[in-house]
């Protein structure tokens, strides 16, 4: 089965060989099918690129790097990647002149841990067909309905315009503007249940969740917002380092600086969640700050204007207070 | 480690009363570090003070630590005191015992309690102190006025004086501003030209003045004492230095439709035109709207009639880049628009006017040769209803909550001096109230009403209506608690006065403050009322709120005088407790930038070696004369990389640590 | 949090930040004024509300503090003109954020306090100091290790 369709491989191919880039920042397998990895091709190796329904990772992070050496390197940013782009752009992280977007479709990433949950083992091959999805297995060929499958960042859906590109893949498919998929529903869901719980049940339900955290920082190293050279929490001299929880106040920590260092930035592209190996729903913390900020300051998407004000470094007279908190929604 | 003196001060019983110094001087007298730890009666004396430069000398401390009052009281004395014994005066820290603790605490093991934790804080916080130099910065001898008016000319007339370089920059084709439209000024009825005219060639004649007029500032960079500001000259179409202001070309000039500014649009000049006679400069401007040579190519008369071929019809713009020491805005004020308002019938009736088309109409130089002539049919009015509080003092939000301030007083004018030149006049003044309180004020309004026999209606006017030629105003007599009907000849409005709408855009570019209103604001109200929080920055005139002519002189001398004394300093010192960024932290992601609110934080390029790596990275840096030390841009920096001296993210947790123990 | 020893009564240890500017001078003329509040009331010295960051107030709970207050500036008087706007949206999403993980509402709080304000600032700690008493002590974030 072709892993990577012919136009991005020959939209490539061109762009190396006409000088335009000397690089190309894509994915390549890994030891299992469904464990692909990032990796940069040039002209020799990008016989070896691939990207299909397994190939979830946000790689703009990896731009900041790039970018800054010699040359240009092709970003494959699929819809959701371009948010964190354009924001680390907006951020002055990334020498643009460095880099040749070339914006590829994506139609959902497939989770493999619930593909095994639906009984879907020893997967060698996989295609999409409308709704479904079509594993080709050593057991034999396996289907079942995409959405059952996709990732959790896949569920909310920003929509599939790029926001940033020098190129399109398939320029036919581009929207004219970004809608998110309905079908999902309203990202905020979960949140607001978690709203309308008690305070000791949320308490509980974020013990419970952030109490497995090994703090392994993959949720921080993939993140595009969390590109600090020196993170606070491995500075000996912010008064504030830790390289491991060690109680309860530690976890709820970490993880609370770490959402309040990127709320306003975060363009929601789930990416610690789906990294978390302890499962843990980190993207609910970043999320509700995005769901205060639409209520409380007006809707905002992180990513999507370049020239746009952040919500945290600018403000108007009227902003309510924050007594709001205490006086909004929710049980006492 | 720091080698620390407490020294625990009584404040006579102030602290003693309720606070037991002695234990609080014992119990901290093992901290780490502390090498003495006392108590004193009064440590501001200066025999207390003489006890801590003893110690420090002794006991060779590198900080001390006072138990006192509150450190907005002494902390500058202690401060002082340690830098007489060799210490930098930023190894001090005051625990407040006093006013947060003391005076409020009652029982004596609670407070005695409670002063120990905050010595502890302060102990604490001092461990992490580091010596603070205050930073230098040059400046330069000259400064920018901007606004031609009054208040304009007198503090460049003043600042000029005392020698140092000042620009004016003026919008309009000529210097003189509101005050060169009015007629008489009150109290003393003096011609406002006759007062005004001298200061204008004064200012245009002094060798320390330039004057840019038709002219506005585009863009200021900078901060105090070393601002750039890009300053536009637009195009008047006449070479200034060839124009010799003999006036032929505005004679000539056969187009009549554009307005008369000067005149407040009552008759109409030419499109080549100098605002007035004694306009100073004294060189016409070409009315680019109204030019036909400009608009159609066909005409240049004046450029044929021009004896010293000054007219330029190709002229452009013209950038300027200064550098100042000091910016002063005087930027002045105007009327509201009075559409919200019409039940006065100003937009419908030729002879609903405003007290400033009034100035016009009485003036010798006016439209009408300062003959009373209504606008609508040139006759002589004999009945005339002054309306007061036109859009001040209201809250509806049709107008403005202010009171504008110079209305009573020149109503009261206006209507002395009709019933003077023409007795047989009937003046009627609706009025709210008749706030008087200047110098000589409510003595010439009493004239008004006691020589002159003006009629003072209180009460508002609720509709005035155009009736077979003439105006039927009604309103309320709250006196004798009856409506009224006049019909009037001529009804003039007291209409409320705002900030110039350029003050807004002029704001940004100084970063300096409005209020709600669009008035600058004063860096104190009280007591800085000239200053604007914009250091370097100063007010004058109605720019920072509503005034009348000596007060607008007065303060703008006021302002001058803060110039003066800050383009006689040959250096700035620094408030060295200022934000400063870790260059090997920095992400360059410009948040810290976008939230300062003095634009003290620049990004460059800069080669940093982080252990070793060397690269060139973008990278925050601080202007240490400008950042005032607020600390908003600290807690932006995701990294930590942005901290604030004096206030540092560590010296405030080992005080949270301090307290929580 | 402190226990007494004689009667074993709860007393809210309460951390105050105070800008410089305006609700330190509140406090001082407080006590200039003589207007009481319970002494387990520390106040710490900020340029301004926007100088506190968010991991102050955390550190503060971890430590043993039982409820965190920051008073500033009434919104359009700040000394440095839009210090508290800033701090105002950062503590109302950290506040929200905080309700969210489930710690008890009313343990954090901002208060704008003017330098003329000294009873506003007694009537606000006096009335903190009792909301903190009646939610008890903070056991959601604190750190038993700091703990004696």
């Amino acid at each position: 089965m072709q892993r990577i369709s012919e136009e991005i491989l020959s939209k490539c191919r061109a762009l190396l060989e006409d000088g335009t880039a000397d690089r190309v920042m894509g994915w390549e397998n890994g030891e299992f099918y469904y464990d692909v990895t990032p990796a940069v091709f040039t002209k020799d190796n990008l016989d070896n690129m691939i990207y299909d329904d397994f190939c979830a990772s946000n790689q703009s992070k990896y731009f900041i790097l790039e970018s800054k050496k010699e040359g240009k390197i092709v970003a494959l940013l699929k819809p959701c990647d371009t948010y964190s782009f354009n924001q680390l752009l907006k951020e002055n992280r990334i020498n643009r002149d460095n880099v040749y977007v070339l914006g590829i479709p994506c139609d959902g990433k497939i989770d493999v841990q619930k593909a095994a949950l639906l009984g879907i083992k020893g997967i060698t091959g996989v295609k999409s067909v409308g709704d479904e999805v079509v594993f080709e297995t050593i057991y034999g060929e396996k289907s079942c309905a995409k959405k059952d499958v996709l990732f959790e960042k896949c569920m909310s859906c920003k929509g599939k315009k790029h926001m940033i590109y020098d190129a399109l893949s398939n320029e036919e498919q581009e929207p004219e503007t970004a809608i998110a998929n309905e079908d999902f529903g309203n990202r905020f869901a979960y949140i607001e249940n978690l709203e309308h719980m008690t305070p000791d049940e949320r308490f509980d339900f974020w013990r419970g969740e952030l109490s497995r955290c090994i703090r392994c920082n993959a949720c921080r190293n993939v993140c595009p917002a969390c590109s600090c050279l020196t993170c606070v929490f491995d500075n000996p001299k912010s008064g504030v380092d830790s390289k491991a929880n060690t109680d309860d106040f530690e976890e709820n920590l970490f993880h609370i600086i770490r959402a309040f260092h990127v709320a306003g930035r975060c363009t929601d592209c789930g990416e610690c969640t789906r990294v978390c190996p302890q499962n843990i729903p980190l993207h609910l913390l970043n999320r509700k700050f995005i769901k205060d900020i639409n209520e409380l300051y007006g809707e905002y998407q992180a990513g999507a204007d370049i020239e746009l004000g952040m919500p945290l470094t600018s403000y108007t007279k009227q902003d309510a207070e924050p007594s709001i908190v205490y006086e909004r929604g929710g049980n006492k | 480690m720091q080698k620390i003196g407490v020294f625990v001060c009584w404040c006579g019983s102030n602290i003693a009363g309720t606070v037991d110094v002695e234990r609080v001087a014992q119990a901290v007298a093992n901290e780490p570090g502390v090498v003495i730890s006392t108590d004193y009666q009064y440590m501001c004396s200066e025999a207390g003070q003489l006890k801590i430069r003893q110690a420090i000398k002794e006991y060779g401390l590198t900080g001390i630590v006072v138990c006192s009052c509150s450190p907005r009281m002494h902390e500058a004395t202690f401060r002082k005191t340690a830098q007489a014994a060799g210490l930098n005066p930023y190894m001090v820290e005051i625990a407040n015992i006093r006013e947060q603790c003391s005076w409020i605490h009652k029982d004596k093991d609670e407070g005695t309690e409670k002063a120990i934790i905050l010595a502890k804080a302060a102990i604490a916080k001092l461990h992490l102190n580091t010596p603070l130099k205050a930073g230098e910065s040059a400046v330069t001898k000259r400064a920018l006025v901007i606004g031609g008016g009054i208040a304009g000319i007198q503090t460049a007339l003043d600042i000029a004086d005392a020698g140092y370089e000042v620009d004016i920059v003026e919008k309009s084709p000529t210097i003189g501003g509101k005050m060169a439209q009015l007629d008489k000024t009150f109290p003393t009825l003096d011609c406002a030209a006759c007062i005004l005219t001298p200061k204008m060639v004064d200012a245009s004649a002094h060798e320390k003045i330039n004057l840019f007029t038709y002219s506005e500032v585009e863009g200021v960079s900078g901060f105090v004492g070393n601002f750039k500001v890009k300053i536009r000259k637009k195009a008047r179409h006449v070479k200034a230095d060839l124009c010799t202001g003999c006036g032929v070309c505005t004679e000539k000039c056969p187009s009549r439709k554009a307005p008369n500014e000067f005149n407040q649009g009552l008759n109409k000049r030419g499109a080549i035109y100098i605002p007035f006679a004694q306009a100073i400069p004294n060189v016409p401007v070409i009315d680019t709207e109204y030019c036909v040579k400009m608009k159609t190519g066909k005409c240049g008369l004046c450029a044929t009639v021009c004896p010293s071929k000054a007219i330029d019809f190709e002229q452009q713009d013209e950038i300027v880049e200064r550098e100042y020491g000091a910016i002063v805005a005087a930027t002045g004020y105007k009327l509201i628009n009075l559409d919200n308002f019409e039940e006065f019938g100003y937009a419908q009736n030729k002879d609903v006017i405003t007290s400033l088309e009034l100035e016009r109409l009485m003036n010798a130089a006016g439209p009408t040769k300062g003959t009373l002539l209504r606008p609508s049919d040139n006759e002589h009015p004999h009945e005339i209803v002054f309306i007061q509080c036109v859009g001040s003092r209201d809250v509806s939000g049709c107008g403005k909550p202010y009171c504008s301030k110079i209305c009573c007083m020149y109503t009261a004018k206006h209507a002395m001096m009709i019933r003077d030149k023409y007795p047989d006049t009937k003046v009627h003044v609706f009025y709210i109230d008749v706030r008087t309180p200047g110098k000589n004020f409510d003595e010439f309004y009493r004239r008004a009403v006691e020589e002159y026999g003006v009629d003072y209606i209180k009460g508002m006017v609720g509709k005035v209506v155009e009736k077979d030629g003439k105006l039927l105003v009604q309103g309320s007599d709250l006196i004798a608690n009856e409506q009224i009907k006049i019909e009037a000849d001529l009804v003039v409005l007291a209409t409320a006065i705002e900030p110039d709408p350029s003050v807004k855009n002029l704001a940004t570019m100084l970063t300096a403050s409005i209020d709600t209103n669009n008035f600058l604001t004063e860096a104190h109200a009280k007591l800085r009322p000239v200053e604007s929080p914009t250091a370097g920055v100063f007010l004058s005139g109605v720019c920072q709120g509503p005034k009348d002519v000596p007060e607008t002189v007065a303060q703008a001398s006021a302002a001058a005088a803060k110039v003066i004394g800050l383009l006689a300093k040959d250096k700035l010192t620094c408030n060295p407790c200022v934000a400063n960024s870790n260059e090997l932290l920095c992400n360059g992601c410009s948040q810290c930038a976008n939230v300062c609110p003095y634009g003290a934080i620049e990004y460059i390029n800069k080669e940093v070696n982080d252990h070793g790596k060397r690269e060139v990275r973008r990278i925050a840096l601080v202007n240490e004369a400008v950042c005032q030390g607020c600390g908003a841009c600290t807690v932006t920096c995701p990294s930590g990389a942005m901290d604030l001296k004096g206030f540092t993210t560590r010296q405030i947790m080992a005080e949270v640590d301090a307290i929580c123990k | 949090m402190q226990i007494n020893e004689n009667n074993k009564e709860f007393k809210p240890l309460i951390v105050a930040f105070c800008c410089n500017w305006c609700s330190y001078a509140g406090a001082d003329l407080a006590g200039s004024s003589r207007l009481s509040y319970p002494a387990n009331v520390k106040v710490i010295r900020v340029p301004c509300s926007c100088r506190v960051n968010p991991m102050f107030i955390l550190r503060a709970f971890q430590r043993g503090a039982d409820g965190v207050i920051i008073a500033g500036c009434h919104p359009g008087d700040c000394h440095y003109t839009s210090g508290n706007y800033f701090a105002r949206r950062r503590m109302t999403l950290l506040f929200s954020m905080l309700d969210y993980m489930g710690i008890e509402k009313g343990r954090t709080r901002v208060e704008w306090i003017s330098a003329a304000e000294g009873a506003k600032f007694s009537a606000t700690m006096n009335e903190f100091v009792e909301t903190i008493h009646n939610l008890g002590p903070n056991k959601k974030l604190e750190d038993l290790r700091c703990k004696e």
